[in-house]
């Protein structure tokens, strides 16, 4: 037996998949798949082997997309990924993550649902839209989003979400209750004797570090932060970034204090590469210090954006790295970010990237 | 049972799919021919064939979504528009996209 490793690409205009052999150094594209939808984020269930997709049409509204064949064939659903009569209406599907026998799916405007079946109905986690801070949620640029979702490994009942701009919540009840943890992320958009407060911050990309020790990093728009006790309290570590703003952070996935960032040059300067030479950055020390790595890399006119969940790893030995730009292309590195190649190139604007590891036969 | 008795009265109409939306519901046809008293339950026996249909119709508020359009008899509709005996409905793709 042998391995492959799919690379599972959410576009503007469908999901693409690059399916790579183990040592990941020969890449072949197939796609669109989804029927062209804009597919914000996809990923593969090791569970069960199905890949999930989660997007949503101007024409058709949301829905998750499910393969059973790796991408061959596809059905889609959006039974009971709604909200009730009268409510603003579920525009899209934003995120998915799977744990503990189900899959989670976070939708625009912010709201929690929760699937037993492989994503053939859902069920709306309501607790997490009764927090008594929700009137006072405020749209990101990309509107009122849950976009990051983070199941603990171990504890079915522990969950983290990423709401922009409302910020990290939790909840250690599976979903029933939850309570906001940003303490110590700056709101920089609010005024002088407000920047830190209980909720509100515009939360970019939240992961969690490999170990199930409770350690969490953030990328905000309001910097880059670290946190040991499971999003309670949050420590900066954006010290020898090249800035302080971007959207995507990606884990390690064995070493907890490993993490690779996409810095752009900041907020209202372009949120492009910095200098226009592009880079990865790499802390192997869980944020006290930085290295960027640019083998391969663009180092001249390269201005593009990377969004929020374009950037993710493998499971392999050593583990890959890959990203997608807003430009349509896909960089991969095998070596855990010393060098990289570009796999594909002039697909559609990318919001996500995933990985699959499969098992094949010869 | 009263609500059967009304649909088995209604009216027989011929409804136009657009080709994406039927590509989205393998069996499903872009001319089809039912019976129902409002646009609301015209949507209902399409979703009882394809299930799931509904919910690429119209969202939850509810209301027909926002970039789709339903005429009857050439003049836009809504889900209460009212059906009679042989009238033409058109489901259309609005302009959209980018």
């Amino acid at each position: 037996m042998g391995k492959r490793i799919l690379l599972l690409i959410g576009t503007k205009k469908g999901l693409f998949i690059a399916e790579g052999d183990e040592g990941r150094r020969s890449w072949a594209l197939r796609g669109p798949y989804c029927s062209t939808w804009p597919i914000h984020h996809a990923i593969g269930d090791a569970a069960t082997g199905a890949i999930h997709a989660a997007g949503g049409n101007e024409w058709f509204g949301p829905a998750v997309w499910r393969s059973e064949d790796l991408g061959e064939s596809w059905t889609h659903s959006s039974e009971g990924l709604a909200y009730g009569q009268g409510e603003e209406p579920v525009s899209t599907v934003w995120s998915l993550a799977s744990g503990h026998g189900g899959l989670y799916a976070g939708v625009q405007p912010a709201g929690l649902f929760h699937s037993r079946d492989g994503g053939r109905t859902w069920r709306h986690l309501a607790g997490l839209r009764d927090h008594p801070s929700r009137p006072e949620w405020n749209p990101g640029g990309a509107g009122l989003i849950l976009h990051s979702l983070v199941p603990h490994p171990d504890d079915a009942n522990r969950i983290w979400v990423g709401i922009s701009a409302a910020g990290v919540f939790a909840s250690d009840d599976g979903g029933t209750h939850w309570e906001p943890r940003n303490r110590g992320t700056r709101a920089d958009f609010f005024p002088d004797d407000q920047k830190y407060p209980e909720f509100g911050q515009c939360v970019h990309c939240l992961v969690m570090a490999a170990g199930s020790n409770g350690r969490l990093y953030q990328q905000n728009h309001c910097g880059m932060y670290r946190s040991d006790d499971g999003g309670r309290t949050w420590e900066s570590i954006e010290n020898g970034l090249p800035s302080s703003f971007g959207f995507p952070a990606a884990a390690h996935p064995r070493d907890p204090e490993t993490l690779f960032l996409l810095p752009l040059n900041g907020d209202s300067a372009g949120r492009f590469m910095p200098d226009g030479k592009a880079a990865v950055w790499r802390t192997r020390d869980g944020g006290a210090s930085w290295q960027d790595l640019r083998e391969g890399l663009p180092q001249e006119d390269a201005y593009f954006g990377v969004l929020r969940q374009a950037m993710t790893t493998d499971v392999m030995e050593p583990a890959g790295v890959y990203f997608g730009t807003g430009s349509g292309s896909v960089f991969a590195s095998a070596d855990e970010g010393d060098s990289w190649t570009e796999i594909a190139r002039h697909l559609p604007t990318i919001s996500s990237v995933e990985t699959m590891v499969v098992e094949h036969d010869s | 049972m009263a609500a059967a008795q009304d649909r088995k009265d209604s009216p027989t109409l011929v409804v136009r799919l657009p080709g994406v939306l039927v590509d989205l519901f393998p069996g499903s046809a872009r001319q089809v021919e039912l019976q129902a008293a409002t646009v609301d339950e015209m949507v209902d026996e399409l979703d009882r064939r394809w299930p799931g249909m509904r919910g690429r119709i119209c969202d939850t508020r509810p209301a027909i979504r926002k970039h789709m359009n339903i005429f009857v008899d050439g003049e836009r509709a809504t889900l209460a528009t009212r059906l009679r005996p042989g009238m033409e409905v058109f489901v259309l793709t609005a302009i959209s996209g980018g």
